[in-house]
């Protein structure tokens, strides 16, 4: 299996055009004009991201407080040393793990389950529950967050009374706090998991199902042997972007916790350190330090479970 | 179908729908009760009120919420209008023209989708203040592009790749002038699929936190979502659970509004993108 992404432009394979004696005036002008349509929005993007990226890595070199820019001094890197010897991120890190785990195999079940039920569910209502399942998509993250937040909020929440859990303060520790955090990102997130399951659903073909029926499998059979491996690839790739999504966790983590009982995240980490206390170094090498965790999980997905990005869109 | 695997699946869709009304009809329940009914400990309002409306609309609040209003909109519509634009050409070239590059411009735009926001964030924050971008329009536009740009680009190849651009030339055998065919052919075809993924990416614009928050400083600037973050009560002692729930049912109304109206393409596009649809 190939782990190459291939584009949506190319359905057939590229014929090679300028590469064949490479003196076609057609050929030469096609690939001016698509650099030239292309090439800005390409070089917004790099400015935007490649840029800013690479001068992170440079500011995490120094040891620069904007309180006092004077004093910035180089210090090779002395801040990389100062963050991976500090508790405080390897708990950020758990905590930002911990989410990503549960929250994507909540949401991959979850959604699942939601997208054999909008496959299955009669064309009468399918529109309807089509609209609903995109609410909480389009509903924004600290919106879900406060909505969440004072619902299980020991003043204003309704769950200790639903639940009859009198005056516990959900917000009073690590576990119970994660968990709703958890909650809130999982409602919030599992609709688009669950659009692109059931589009994965919608691949697998139709045959097979009648074939495995009339050789007696149960729904449990056909489900594990027939949908679930045909449908692999999608699920690879809601896997891989819903990780990416989920260990980014920061607008549900500032709004209901803002990371006191040790519900920090890597992402609340590299804010603190840089726009409430100031510290470009520190707070560059943490962010630094977070794309590099992105690129491992890609890297992981990518050759650890082969995920093909091009075969998931069915070419 | 048995009737009963009909109603089966008929109440698995009726609990879909539920699941994602649920914290909306709670935050709009939340909206209507006064600050004394706030602690009732009951979902619903023992009497509904529109005071807290009224707080961020016209009163003490509104100072806060309305300036952020007009910056969401105006920031989120133009950074849209201009990813839209950008990925047009883009996504015409990546669909129609056979050029080198094409792959490198799709890996990049993959890989500034999953980029961390927050790993911008601390470089923009100094490079902003130094330029005088910090806490400006044109400072939260620009960071914009990185959330918009490469869902646009992605999802309009997706949909361009689908127009039978053979009917541009039959047109002009029939004798339209390449103008005509462009206009009359080509942009009603196309049209849908520039519009959905403007949607979606007015979506992601929409609901940005970490840029807000971070590179501004003012209400000159600040759009909505961070402002709902930073509100506080009237006084110390007040809470402003009622303000921001009001907040909230109005920034999100809109948005549910789009969603019910154009389910159909969203979901075309979200999956075009990422999954065959």
């Amino acid at each position: 299996m190939s782990t190459v992404i291939t584009p949506p432009g190319q359905k057939a394979p590229p014929q090679p055009t300028a590469a064949r004696g490479g003196s076609s005036d057609r050929a030469r002008s096609e690939q001016r004009l698509g650099w030239l349509l292309a090439g800005p929005a390409f070089a917004v993007m790099l400015l935007v991201t490649a840029y800013p990226i690479l001068q992170a890595v440079f500011d995490s070199l120094f040891d620069y407080r904007l309180t006092d820019p004077e004093n910035r001094s180089f210090t090779g890197l002395s801040n990389y040393w100062v963050v991976l010897t500090d508790r405080i991120w390897w708990v950020s890190l758990a905590v930002t793990l911990f989410i990503t785990v549960v929250t994507v195999a909540v949401e991959l079940v979850l959604g699942f389950g939601l997208a054999i039920v909008m496959n299955k569910a009669l064309s009468t209502i399918r529109p309807v529950v089509r609209a609903a399942i995109l609410i909480p998509y389009a509903v924004i993250t600290v919106v879900s967050a406060f909505a969440w937040q004072f619902a299980f909020d020991i003043n204003s929440g309704f769950v200790n009374g639903w639940l009859g859990l009198g005056e516990f303060d959900w917000f009073g520790g690590t576990w119970s706090s994660l968990f709703v955090v958890c909650v809130a990102e999982i409602w919030k997130t599992t609709p688009f998991i669950s659009l692109l399951l059931l589009a994965g659903l919608a691949q697998v073909p139709e045959v097979l199902q009648e074939a495995a029926r009339v050789d007696g499998a149960s729904w449990w059979q056909r489900l594990t042997k027939v949908t679930i491996p045909n449908m692999k690839a999608a699920i690879m790739v809601a896997l891989l972007f819903r990780s990416l999504d989920a260990f980014r966790v920061f607008d549900s983590i500032f709004v209901m916790t803002a990371g006191a009982n040790n519900t920090e995240t890597v992402s609340f980490l590299a804010y603190r350190q840089t726009i409430s206390r100031l510290e470009i170094g520190l707070g560059s090498a943490v962010s630094v330090l977070l794309f590099l965790c992105v690129v491992l999980i890609c890297v992981l997905f990518i050759k650890g479970f082969k995920v093909d990005l091009g075969a998931a869109r069915g070419e | 179908m048995s009737t009963k695997e009909k109603t089966f699946w008929w109440i698995g869709g009726l609990l879909i729908v539920v699941y994602a009304m649920f914290p909306i009809a709670w935050i709009i329940s939340l909206s209507f009760k006064a600050p004394a009914d706030l602690t009732n400990g009951s979902f619903l309002p023992t009497d509904a009120t529109w005071q807290n409306y009224a707080l961020i609309l016209t009163g003490d609040a509104s100072s806060l919420f309305l300036p952020a209003l007009r910056n969401s909109f105006g920031i989120v519509l133009i950074a849209t209008a201009l990813a839209s634009l950008l990925s047009m050409f883009a996504a015409y070239a990546i669909a129609r023209l056979d050029f080198r590059g094409k792959r490198l411009i799709l890996s990049t735009a993959l890989g500034v989708a999953i980029f961390p926001v927050i790993s911008i964030v601390t470089p923009l924050f100094n490079l902003w203040r130094n330029i005088g971008l910090y806490d400006t329009w044109p400072g939260l536009i620009i960071p914009y592009l990185s959330l918009t740009l490469p869902i646009s680009i992605w999802t309009m190849s997706a949909f361009f790749r689908e127009i039978p651009w053979e009917m541009e030339q039959a047109a002009q055998v029939d004798g339209a002038t390449s103008w005509q065919a462009f206009r009359k052919v080509i942009v009603p075809l196309a049209a849908p699929g520039v519009f959905t993924t403007a949607i979606i990416a007015f979506f992601i614009a929409w609901n940005d936190f970490v840029y807000g928050i971070s590179l501004t400083s003012t209400q000159t600037a600040r759009p909505v979502p961070a402002a709902l973050g930073l509100f506080t009560g009237a006084s110390q002692f007040e809470e402003p659970t009622g303000a921001i729930s009001a907040a909230a049912v109005v920034v999100t109304v809109p948005v549910v509004i789009l969603v019910l109206v154009f389910q159909r393409r969203i979901v075309a596009g979200l999956t075009n993108g990422a999954v065959k649809g």
